[in-house]
């Protein structure tokens, strides 16, 4: 075993890794098994956005059979497949994927590494998405439809199976949802080991971007919580085919204990995915608000309180399903107890804009709008965490509202002000800003006029997926769905800004907002590899104004203040 | 605040893709995986205590409890092939190929005689899995387990035909820390597992 022989033997580190096929403004690299952790970054953002339309189409056709109180429209039956697949779609097949885009692309730049740390397990991590997509959607086409049991499966409807088929509804939707799962554990361990083990010279832990931070903590629970839920999902794909009793009442079995399965990890969902947002705000105020993060070590120690209490709050979804009371007191303790970080971020962030030299672009206005719905949902969450308000919404429109205003309020709005902000980078072009503001306006009157209603709609006793309701309800439900459809349309100005300003707008620069972060100091879009040379990283970041350097080996040299 | 700045020469290590450090990445991305594979087996001996305690007739009617004195053979022959497989490596780093193959070999039919001991006490079990919750779960945890040793053995079997090809664990020898890793994991989960079904009856 001499050296001599090992050099023979050694596969070129170089040479293993799939060269590029093409050059970086070849388009046709979308569309192959690529290893570059940006090409596969815009795969799962576009690929997520499909999916976004699909969800979003299910939930107009909802919003067209609420607008009259009779189940007209659709048959009630559809209709119960309608906001399954709908919830599963935005769950799974959009939230989750598009925060591994965003991730993806960015971490790996913002570390100042040349890629992720396995860039063949992210690619096939990717190439999941498309497959279990296929597999769920396929559910539309089979005997008895897709699932009618909601986003959460509980047995024992999840059980029932009236088809009697081995290939049903429920079973493709477990099988998709558990290669939801395999894909973002893959996800996830190439993740953690990127920020762990790649960080660049200098990167401290209290050096890196709050983005990375809070991806980390996001990622994190992914690893302790996706587990549990996979444990559930096996239990009741073998009850649902060969027959055991886990969760079959009738046979001595437990359908609570899939509800504590299930949320376990489905309640850390909710942070998995508002957690990068979180750090898309943390990145974008300060750009255009000039001024550094307001307490940037507080924030990123809160992203880990979340982290830690996001694991221990999961029963507040179960105060109705007969658990102890001394369950429902420390449930709604620990859950109060989680809006102290979540509280200490938004003070950080109004922080950080107030008295800054703010520039309203489209970026912007998405963040503070993100950040104006999330502050609403904070504070129905709180209401939601006192055990006797939630028993007396629990399963109203309440519920409905309050949660579509953090994912679709705060976390979609979150995605637009990422995917705005860092469009010039991944793409080298400048987005059209009239129809960014255009795309905002219509996103946020939309959103506030079909999800304000709900709240009231759920205090008056309207129930959660129902197709038809009493007549006292339909005009608040009228509001809603004019609302729906013009949050339909609010996308049509998005996707017509993207295509053409990523074909015609105008070329970006390396650093269009003057912004300070590695991914700010490569060419747009940046170079295969990213990094001619690693960056020695020598400040802290959001220095604004402090006019010190980032990085000691920057040739380009600029201060930025 | 100054606590915090970290100095930057202690990530100095952090940068430039080696070989050696591409190594080590697969090694943490490894252990991070194991991390969150044991809590598959976590929620399901919650799972199993959940069930135990809250079950009205717990066992299948007609039968009495496990018998213990088999599977503790077998629990016995699982957790010493863990030494076996230490052994293994330590002849891999002392560059004796044949101590690792012939170590490893064994470690390989201590698995096999796991996975056969289980076979047989299955076969001789009066409940299958739809026989109430204790069959479904006592068959899930077995089950769920022995496909891992399953797994182990399979690793094993490979990285014994790689260690026929001449020069190939030169550098470094990821396969085969990885696969030691992975059986000790193995091996501790049956330990727990072993304790919460058999020995708390």
């Amino acid at each position: 075993m001499s050296d001599a022989s090992v050099e023979v033997r050694s596969p070129d580190p170089q040479a293993s890794r799939q060269p590029e096929p093409g050059a970086p403004d070849n388009w046709r690299r979308f569309f192959t098994f690529s290893t570059d952790h940006k090409v596969i970054g815009i795969q799962y953002i576009v690929t997520a956005f499909i999916f976004f339309l699909f969800g979003g189409l299910l939930a107009m056709v909802m919003r067209g059979e609420l607008i009259t109180p009779e189940a007209d429209l659709v048959d009630r039956t559809v209709y119960n497949g309608l906001f399954t697949m709908h919830g599963t779609i935005m769950l799974f097949m959009w939230t989750f994927p598009m925060l591994n885009g965003l991730a993806n692309y960015l971490v790996p730049l913002m570390i100042g590494a040349r890629d992720m740390a396995f860039p063949r397990l992210n690619a096939a991590a990717f190439w999941m998405v498309p497959v279990f997509g296929i597999i769920l959607i396929a559910s539309f086409f089979i005997p008895g439809g897709p699932s009618q049991s909601g986003w959460w499966a509980y047995p024992p409807v999840s059980l029932q199976n009236p088809t009697g088929n081995l290939i049903n509804g429920q079973a493709l939707w477990l099988l998709a949802v558990a290669l939801s799962g395999v894909s973002s554990i893959m996800g996830a361990v190439n993740i953690v080991t990127t920020i762990f083990r790649m960080r660049a010279p200098g990167m401290g832990w209290f050096k890196m971007p709050a983005f990375c931070w809070t991806v980390l903590s996001a990622q994190m629970i992914q690893l302790i919580g996706l587990p549990a839920l996979t444990a559930g999902a096996v239990m009741l794909l073998l009850d649902l085919t060969v027959g055991t009793s886990f969760f079959d009442p009738t046979r001595g079995g437990d359908p609570v204990l899939y509800q504590h399965f299930f949320w376990f990890y489905s309640h850390p969902a909710v942070y998995v995915i508002v957690l990068p947002i979180f750090g898309v705000f943390s990145e974008v105020f300060p750009v255009y608000a000039r001024k550094p993060l307001f307490g940037y070590p507080v924030v990123v120690v809160s992203s880990l309180m979340i982290t830690v209490l996001s694991l221990v709050v999961w029963v507040h979804h179960m105060f109705a399903s007969g658990t102890p009371g001394w369950m429902r007191m420390l449930f709604m303790f620990t859950t109060m107890a989680i809006s102290i970080p979540t509280g200490i971020k938004v003070f950080a962030w109004v922080a950080t804009v107030w008295g800054g030299k703010l520039r309203l672009t489209t970026a912007m206005l998405f963040a503070l709008g993100g950040l104006s719905t999330f502050l609403f949902a904070g504070i129905t969450g709180i209401m939601l965490s006192s055990a006797p308000f939630d028993i007396h919404v629990n399963n109203t429109y309440f519920v409905v509202g309050h949660f579509h205003y953090v994912i679709n309020g705060a976390v979609v709005m979150g995605f637009y002000a990422a995917i705005y902000h860092w469009f010039p980078k991944m793409t080298g072009r400048m987005y059209y800003e009239g129809l960014g503001k255009l795309h905002f306006a219509l996103t946020f009157i939309g959103i506030n006029m079909i999800f304000l209603p709900m709240h009231p709609l759920g205090l008056l006793g309207m129930p959660r997926r129902v197709a038809s309701y009493d007549p006292e309800f339909a005009f608040l439900n009228v509001i809603a769905s004019l609302g729906g459809f013009l949050l339909g349309v609010s996308t049509l100005p998005f996707i017509l800004n993207m295509l053409s300003s990523w074909n015609q707008g105008e070329k970006a620069g390396n650093n269009p907002w003057r912004a300070i972060g590695l991914e700010w100091l490569v060419s747009s879009p940046p170079p295969h590899e990213n990094f001619e040379e690693i960056p020695v990283v020598v400040s802290p970041p959001y220095g604004y104004g402090s006019n010190e350097p980032l990085v000691s080996n920057n040739p380009a040299g600029e201060a930025l203040a | 605040m100054s606590s915090i700045n970290v100095d930057p020469s202690l990530n100095s290590n952090a940068a430039h893709g080696t070989e050696h450090e591409e190594e080590d990445h697969r090694m943490f991305g490894f252990v991070v995986f194991l991390l969150s594979e044991s809590i598959i087996f976590f929620s399901f001996f919650v799972g199993y205590a959940v069930f135990k305690t809250g079950t009205a007739d717990w066992l299948p009617a007609g039968f009495e409890g496990l018998e213990v004195k088999e599977p503790l053979i077998n629990t016995i022959v699982l957790v010493s092939s863990s030494f076996v497989i230490y052994f293994a490596e330590r002849f891999l780093h002392k560059e004796n190929l044949w101590g690792f193959r012939a170590f490893w070999l064994l470690t390989m039919a201590m698995g096999s005689f796991f996975l056969y001991g289980q076979a047989v006490e299955w076969m001789g079990l009066p409940f299958g899995f739809t026989d109430g919750v204790f069959g479904g779960t006592f068959y899930l945890l077995t089950g769920f387990h022995g496909l891992h040793v399953m797994t182990g053995v399979l690793l094993q079997g490979i990285m014994l035909g790689r260690s026929f090809l001449p020069n190939n664990y030169a550098r470094g020898e990821f396969g085969v820390a990885s696969t030691s890793l992975f059986w000790h994991f193995v091996d501790v989960i049956w330990i727990i597992l072993f304790i919460l079904i058999y020995v708390w009856q």
